[in-house]
């Protein structure tokens, strides 16, 4: 595994939203990875969560770290954080993410963010960064978004 | 509300990014993307300059284009030009380019930081956190250097906005992990600190995660935070639901900003502040008593929010461990989790409470819940919640409960998941040797587990149950007498048939007063099992059957018998042959005092700490589990394995761990040759100790070794007694080696001797695990040896006896590589020193790539050569930090001791280092490719080897990867 010779520089590791299918519908890493190191982390997240079903837990041992998911329709989103970190604070920060989504995208669906990839990025970083926690008031975010969207 | 359309403002890349969906084939999606590629080219290579919107555009394109996987070789110069402009869309769509696609070249790095600065003096602070997310995102030495003085100064200005606050916290924070010495917060500490007082939650949210990361590495510094975190949440626990208005989340106030400042309440102990305290356990108590509260809201994100502050609560009242009501509480909480219909918080509470089984305030209150906890072993439906049980199960064991948690997990083990199968018969193996009350029940145990899962019992666990029966000879007579009864079974697992075998061997006679189990009925019963069993099985037989013919006279005719047949006396296996060769010879000359004396019962073992534990540890890496385990132990104390284990004899016996291993098992590599029967009890070595690490002895000397993968000569050893000195030259496959043995002391060394050998490559090539096998030695000693392994030969005479104070002895080494090799020999030195037996064991710089002769070739040829090698298991690769300087002539010159030619002009990136070499055995020639890239701003490197041997790649990777 050679990942894990790199320096612990975050919290969270990555965020990824794939499809059933496999399909990433958003990669955001906050280590350094190649790219072959990226794809195979993608192939192996969907493998490992997409065999779970609901009855299951939304946390699962992952290499040296855990991946704490949820599945909204279609979509995974995932979030691989260290084992020592709180389980249902990230559980609770996918939610409250998609719910930004929800919000911005007026009932978010997936081919919005295929077509939007760009201000997905954006939303994250509102309230991700440098794999940490920035924001966490849906009303905080969606005010900045609102302005950043009436800005040219 | 902003709903967004679809692609709203680029109206070209919604339709790109259609007809991408409308692609039936891979093929089409290409050529769609080509067409998209070249139109984008020509675009920016054209006269006419483009605006600002087409240049947006074009570069999303190019982002798509690239996040679809698709390599992308141009565009950043205009997406750095997008920096620059002053419309918010262009910039993000720049910035985000930037993020996605960071490169190493120099000259737009320069560019960029250029924007950023212009940005972060903008005071537009949109822009300026466009800038700081940049930064964040993409985290590089060169903008640490830029901006790491700049940005403390954002995060403490009065007049900052507080979104910018926030970015610029966390900003800081991830230059301070990426290059922790160009963040220097000395002047701004305090300033930093107070941000947790800060008016606005969410900066306070942001804050506290530098705040933590700094309070981890520096806590004396930064220990003012503690009273302010313990205030903020104070304020935050004791609000309504609706105080805090947007961060309330599900009618729970800030539950991600309480977490975060109990997380950071863990970097500290318990508060020294009487008042301080007071209000802390105060809130943990709110928190514990909201748990109990009905809930405001049947939504599971209402609860999720509620028990994510409780859990992190719990894991601070853990970290203190000095507050047994807390404890107490903390664990009834988690009791009542542990039936609650989601699944997450059974999972959640039975992993938290493995912590809590670990103190003594609350493992009796862990106890308590036991069955609720074996019920969960036996019916949750996801195998990781079986696994949190079983953790639990595990942790929770004392001597009271020891019998009742083993058998469950015996009887959960012929059901259990492939995939913990291995480590629960390692937890039981320890449970049942930490906690026997009578050996009896152990031994018990320890058949069960064979006959339940002997496919995952490793060679530890049949080892250390061969070692306390030696051990205890209160025990010996019933574990005859079980495993003679176990292996009545028809089919029996082979691990059954080796303790079965070695048990006999030793302690048959113990059983043989039953008609029942008479000799012949034992002697039958095993080798009617014989000719299922693999070699090293076999191997281990015979020598329990030329034990029978000491332990058992009667027996003697009918296993000549046995040896003397064709199977036995031809077959084509040496070990075996030898064997029977060995045995029929010596059972038919030696008197009956001899074969006595040779045959003797094992004498006992030194005590050591538990192999399997070891083992366990090393599965498990330091987890919780283990902590606790180890706990638990101190607090038992006089378990099977003595206390004395953990006492000064410990320290001995880890001092005399290098002691080489005339070890009567044989277990750790082949008997080096050379060395006369064990001189004493002393050098008895636990079996366990090393064999199970499946790589050389960790006693073994090898920071010595490493420093000569690039070099021939130097001091190999040295401590107040010895220096050895070496010179080594190699030429083909073959090799010369100078030893210069130097004693330091003014006083004579005695019985100076030598031994080399070569460690097996697996334990599983090697035969002797029995303890009758101290070979029974029927040709004198050579004056001159040799080891001969299938991958080196190695001749040398042995050196004198006698050294004198200040003298110097050398000895020669004759080499030669037969086919590659992983393995280094040992090199073992005995002497006496005054009175003390003196034992060195070393590994000899031998490695594979001393054979090499390096050749010369073209960039055409090498590139063509690498392509040809481009199967993955002929690729060796391997990311590591710079453990030295990165200097270029240091670089060049152990590249040229590694034996390869170093290739100039090859590599069309000039940073790069190339080489190529062939590495001569006797057997087959390798050649080899390398190619090493230094990436100066990250202090680290990539190695790449490919060569036609998969193992030969390997190794050199691995040697490699610790000379830069």
């Amino acid at each position: 595994m050679r990942w894990r010779l790199q320096p612990a520089l975050a919290r969270i590791r990555f965020i990824l939203i794939q499809n059933r299918a496999g399909k990433t519908r958003l990669a955001k890493w906050y280590m350094q990875f190649d790219d072959d190191e990226k794809q195979k982390l993608i192939e192996e997240v969907h493998a490992v969560v997409t065999v779970r079903d609901a009855k299951h837990t939304n946390f699962v041992e992952f290499r040296n770290f855990k991946i704490i998911y949820r599945r909204y329709a279609g979509l995974y989103f995932c979030i691989c954080v260290d084992v020592t970190d709180n389980n249902l604070a990230y559980l609770e920060g996918i939610h409250n993410f998609v719910e930004v989504l929800n919000e911005y995208f007026h009932n978010v669906c997936e081919l919005d963010l295929v077509f939007n990839f760009y201000k997905v990025y954006t939303v994250v970083d509102e309230m991700f960064l440098a794999g940490e926690i920035r924001e966490t008031s849906q009303t905080k975010v969606l005010k900045q978004l609102l302005m950043l969207q009436s800005l040219e | 509300m902003p709903a967004v359309s679809k692609g709203d403002g680029m109206r070209g890349l919604a339709v790109f990014i259609s007809d991408i969906r409308n692609c039936k084939s891979k093929e089409a999606e290409i050529k769609r993307i080509n067409k998209e590629l070249a139109n984008i080219r020509s675009k920016f290579k054209g006269d006419k300059a483009l605006d600002g919107y087409s240049k947006k555009k074009y570069v999303c394109k190019l982002l798509f284009i690239f996040l679809l996987g698709h390599d992308i070789d141009f565009g950043h110069m205009e997406a750095v030009n997008l920096l620059s402009s002053n419309k918010y869309t262009e910039k993000q769509i720049g910035y985000l380019f930037i993020s996605v696609l960071v490169n190493s070249n120099s000259e737009l790095i320069r560019l960029i930081n250029n924007a950023i600065k212009n940005d972060l003096s903008s005071r537009n602070p949109t822009f300026m956190c466009l800038a700081l997310h940049c930064i964040a995102n993409v985290g590089s030495r060169e903008m640490a250097e830029a901006f790491a003085g700049e940005i403390p100064r954002i995060l403490v200005a009065g007049d900052t906005m507080d979104s910018v606050k926030q970015s610029a916290a966390l900003c800081l924070l991830r230059l301070y992990k990426a290059s922790p010495d160009l963040v220097l917060m000395g002047e701004w500490t305090s300033r930093v600190v107070h941000l947790l007082n800060d008016q606005h939650m969410g900066v306070v949210t942001a804050a506290i995660s530098l705040i933590t990361c700094l309070s981890s590495k520096n806590p004396d510094e930064f220990k003012t935070c503690v009273s302010l975190a313990v205030s903020r949440l104070s304020r935050i626990v004791s609000s309504a639901s609706t105080d805090l208005q947007d961060y309330t989340y599900y009618f729970v106030p800030a539950p991600w900003l309480s977490c975060k400042l109990l997380r950071l309440l863990q970097c500290y102990p318990p508060p020294e502040d009487g008042a301080v305290k007071g209000r802390l356990v105060e809130c943990l108590e709110t928190i514990l008593n909201k748990a109990q509260e009905p809930p405001k809201s049947k939504k599971v994100q209402h609860s999720n929010a509620k028990n994510a502050i409780l859990f992190e609560a719990i894991s601070l009242i853990i970290h203190y461990d000095s507050e047994p009501n807390l404890l107490v509480r903390a664990c009834n909480q988690l009791g009542q989790f542990l039936q609650h219909r989601e699944t997450n918080l059974r999972y959640l509470a039975l992993e938290s409470m493995c912590t809590l089984a670990s103190s003594e305030f609350s493992h009796e209150a862990v106890k308590t819940h036991i069955e609720t906890v074996i019920n969960a072993l036996k019916t949750e439906r996801d195998v990781s919640v079986r696994q949190r049980a079983a953790d639990l199960l595990y942790a929770m064991c004392d001597r009271s409960n020891a019998k009742q948690i083993v058998a469950e997990m015996l009887s959960y083990l012929e059901t259990a998941d492939y995939s913990i199968r291995e480590e629960m018969v390692l937890k039981v193996a320890i449970l049942a040797e930490k906690y026997a009350v009578d050996y009896s029940w152990y031994v018990d145990t320890i058949l069960n587990l064979i006959r339940i899962a002997g496919d995952y019992v490793s060679e530890e666990v049949w080892y250390r149950v061969i070692q306390i029966v030696i051990n205890r000879d209160d025990v010996q007579g019933y574990a005859a007498k079980t495993v003679f009864e176990a292996l009545q079974a028809p089919a029996c697992h082979e691990n059954m048939v080796k303790v079965g075998g070695y048990i006999l061997g030793e302690f048959g006679n113990l059983i043989a007063g039953d008609p029942r189990s008479s000799p012949l009925v034992q002697f039958n019963l095993l080798h009617s099992k014989f000719h299922l069993c693999s070699v090293p099985t076999r191997a281990l037989l015979l020598s329990a059957y030329i034990k029978f013919i000491n332990l058992f006279p009667e027996t003697k005719a009918t296993i000549q018998e046995v040896l003397r047949s064709d199977s036995q006396i031809r077959n084509s296996d040496v070990e075996l042959q030898q064997r029977a060769v060995e045995y029929l010879k010596l059972s038919s000359i030696a008197s009956t005092d001899v074969l006595a004396t040779v045959l003797e019962e094992m004498p006992p073992f030194p005590e050591r700490e538990s192999s399997i534990l070891a083992k366990l540890k090393k599965k498990k890496g330091p987890g919780v589990v283990v902590v606790s385990e180890l706990e638990d132990g101190k607090r038992e104390g006089g378990e099977l394995n003595g206390g004395g284990d953990r006492g000064p004899d410990s320290a001995m016996s880890a001092s005399n761990a290098s002691t080489p291993s005339p070890d009567l098992l044989g277990l750790r590599s082949a008997a080096p040759v050379g060395a006369g029967p064990p001189s004493g009890g002393s050098l008895l070595v636990d079996v366990f100790s090393e064999s199970g690490a499946g790589g050389p002895a960790a006693a073994v000397n090898d920071d010595g070794f490493l420093r000569f993968v690039c070099k021939n000569n130097g001091v190999l050893f040295e401590n107040q007694l010895l220096q050895i000195g070496i010179k080594s030259e190699y030429r083909q496959n073959l090799g010369r080696m100078y030893l210069f043995y130097g004693n330091k002391t003014s006083v004579q060394f005695a019985s100076f001797s030598t031994t080399v050998s070569y460690p097996g490559e697996l334990q599983s090539h090697i035969l002797t695990p029995l303890p009758v096998l101290t070979p029974p030695r029927l040709i004198p000693l050579p004056t001159a040896y040799r080891i001969h392994s299938q991958q080196l030969n190695v001749q040398t005479k042995p050196v004198e006896p006698l050294v004198e104070g200040g003298a110097q002895v050398q000895q020669v080494l004759n080499i030669e590589c037969i086919t590659d090799f992983s393995e280094a020999p040992q090199l073992n030195i005995k002497f006496r020193y005054g009175g003390a037996l003196q034992n060195i064991t070393l590994k000899l710089p031998v490695t594979i790539n001393k054979f090499f002769q390096p050749t010369e070739m073209t960039a055409t040829d090498f590139f063509q050569r690498w392509k040809q090698l481009s199967q993955p298991q002929q690729e060796a690769q391997k990311i590591f930090k710079a453990n030295h300087g990165m200097d270029t002539e240091v670089l060049k010159a152990k590249l040229l001791g590694l034996g390869t030619a170093l290739l100039e002009n090859v590599d069309p990136n000039p940073e790069n280092y190339v080489c190529a070499g062939v590495v001569q055995t006797k057997s087959q020639q390798v050649g080899v490719l390398l190619r090493l890239e230094p990436n100066a701003q990250a202090q680290m490197y990539r190695l790449t080897l490919r060569s036609s041997k998969d193992t030969v790649s390997k190794r050199l990777c691995d040697l490699l990867a610790e000379q830069f």
